[in-house]
């Protein structure tokens, strides 16, 4: 039986690609727990915004259409089994739909590529973009910004008992690794570091776990959510080396509806909720919450 | 369209297109003599071999080629062999489309007439000389149709591996895009130096098969 003597082979492949897959060890968790929640917003009535199209639609459509990323936990995070995103730009994404009148039940989640963030907002394809959005004059040229709502900064990603690297200085002739194409990339490299790219931020923070590389450079940010679902194993390095801010992506020609988002955004940064929502997720890699960046209204 | 000649892309896409290249060229050579030699396994009268090229086929032709990127980047060191990006992704490719190759030639042998084979056995041919002097020659010019099929997939393959540490095609595309230039225009260039490397495999077959084909 030469086809059962092929498929015995195939399982012990599949077995062996299984077992080679089980390095972390436990189930990971998306960086929140019961510990710190985030607590419901409160839903505005009778929000009435004359000259937004994005909104009049989305009114008529009753459900606010917002773009978000699916794969950095504790920043924009999809669990594909219990159907639900967290993260701290989910929970900004939810304060502004708040304040524009959209209950949580309100709201379709779209999950959007980096390289097709602009085409999605351009095209209407979503009312909104949150997800670790730099804001540049490149992108300005093709969709507008609100914000910025967090600043956030090239950093590394290293293991806990290292005490090698401490900044990107000390990264010369070390393995660092980030994400194929990246601008962290362009960053790095003239510290003198041996960078390897991957195709998502996961690869690198297992090969970090496997000691195949010596840190992971990214976004603080995106690091800190990964620092969190590795709590005792990874820590981020504290010495951010560029700046990025990050905005809320909308159409170029929506004006009021930029206001309207700066609104929310201000409500909900001295009301203590922008605090609590960073607590809730990416505080809990150990990173104590800064202070929210003064908006640059346009 | 003019994105190619600013801020010295053309350099990166250069570089990356000229890895595509690398990565393509010597993946292919490995799964030209890898595919060979497993059809060679395959039509040979030693039931050990015959297994374990039926078995190497059964698992690479049905396997997901990222999953096998995936088990030879992520697994292998796990079992503590270090390999350079670069081979891994020719492993993995190489690997992945030899067994394709393996399947055309076996299927070519199936063209050539039994009795080429019992004259060559009888004029005193070894087994081996009959296959690599007498019946492979002629396989192989039979299916270079299908064949060609396979070496035009094999570039476009290779964009796999951008996202697992191989600066090629792939990796010049996502750089672009996170710069911020016009995703329509980045892709345009992509397309086009993908379409370059087929065509020019496609000529390369259609040259071999306008060679005089064997007398029969």
């Amino acid at each position: 039986m030469p086809i059962r003597r092929t498929l015995a082979a195939a399982l012990a492949v599949l077995a062996l690609t299984a077992t080679a897959a089980c390095g972390k060890s436990g189930s990971p968790s998306a960086g929140t727990d019961s510990a710190v929640k985030p607590s419901g917003y409160t839903v505005k009535s009778g929000v009435a915004l004359d000259g937004s199209a994005t909104l009049a639609a989305a009114k008529k459509r009753g459900k606010l259409v917002i773009g978000a990323k699916a794969d950095q936990p504790g920043l924009g995070f999809e669990d594909v089994t219990t159907n639900t995103r967290t993260g701290f730009d989910i929970e900004i994404a939810k304060m502004v739909a708040a304040d524009l009148g959209f209950s949580d039940s309100q709201i379709e989640w779209k999950t959007i590529d980096s390289a097709n963030r602009e085409t999605a907002i351009a095209g209407g394809q979503i009312d909104y973009y949150v997800g670790s959005y730099s804001i540049n004059d490149k992108r300005k040229a093709q969709v507008s910004f609100a914000g910025p709502y967090y600043l956030a900064g090239q950093d590394l990603l290293v293991r806990k008992d290292d005490t090698s690297i401490t900044g990107p200085e000390s990264t010369k002739g070390k393995k660092v690794c980030t994400v194929t194409g990246s601008t962290s990339v362009d960053q790095i490299k003239p510290y003198g570091a041996d960078v390897s790219t991957f195709g998502s931020y996961s690869s690198c923070v297992d090969k970090l776990i496997t000691k195949d590389v010596d840190a992971v450079t990214t976004d603080d940010a995106i690091l800190k959510g990964y620092a969190a679902q590795n709590s005792g194993q990874l820590k981020v390095v504290g010495k951010p080396f560029s700046t990025e801010k990050y905005g809320i992506g909308l159409n170029k020609d929506d004006q009021v509806l930029r206001n309207a988002i700066d609104d929310a955004l201000k409500a909900h940064e001295d009301n203590g909720d922008w605090k609590n929502a960073y607590d809730a997720t990416l505080g809990r890699s150990g990173s104590p919450a800064p202070q929210p960046p003064a908006l640059e209204r346009y | 369209m003019g994105i190619l000649f600013e801020d010295g892309n053309f350099g990166l896409f250069r570089d990356g297109f000229l890895q595509t290249v690398e990565l393509s060229a010597v993946s292919a050579v490995l799964a030209l003599l890898l595919g060979t030699l497993l059809a060679a396994f395959r039509v040979s009268p030693v039931p050990v071999l015959r297994v374990f090229a039926t078995t190497w086929v059964g698992v690479f032709r049905n396997t997901p080629l990222t999953l096998l990127f995936f088990a030879v980047t992520f697994g292998l060191p796990r079992v503590d062999v270090h390999l350079s990006a670069f081979v891994c992704a020719v492993l993995a490719l190489g690997c992945y489309t030899a067994s394709f190759v393996c399947e055309v030639l076996r299927s070519g042998v199936n063209t050539v007439p039994l009795g080429q084979a019992e004259a060559a056995r009888s004029l005193g041919l070894t087994f081996g000389q009959t296959l690599t002097q007498i019946v492979l020659p002629q396989a192989g010019r039979a299916v270079l149709g299908p064949m060609s099929s396979i070496f035009i997939a094999l570039p476009r393959n290779s964009a796999i591996a951008g996202a697992f540490n191989v600066a090629e095609l792939y990796s010049v595309q996502q750089t672009l895009s996170e710069r911020g230039y016009a995703i329509f225009a980045v892709f345009f260039w992509v397309a086009l130096a993908y379409l370059f490397l087929s065509a020019l495999v496609g000529l390369a077959f259609r040259g071999l098969e306008r060679r005089p084909a064997v007398a029969r």
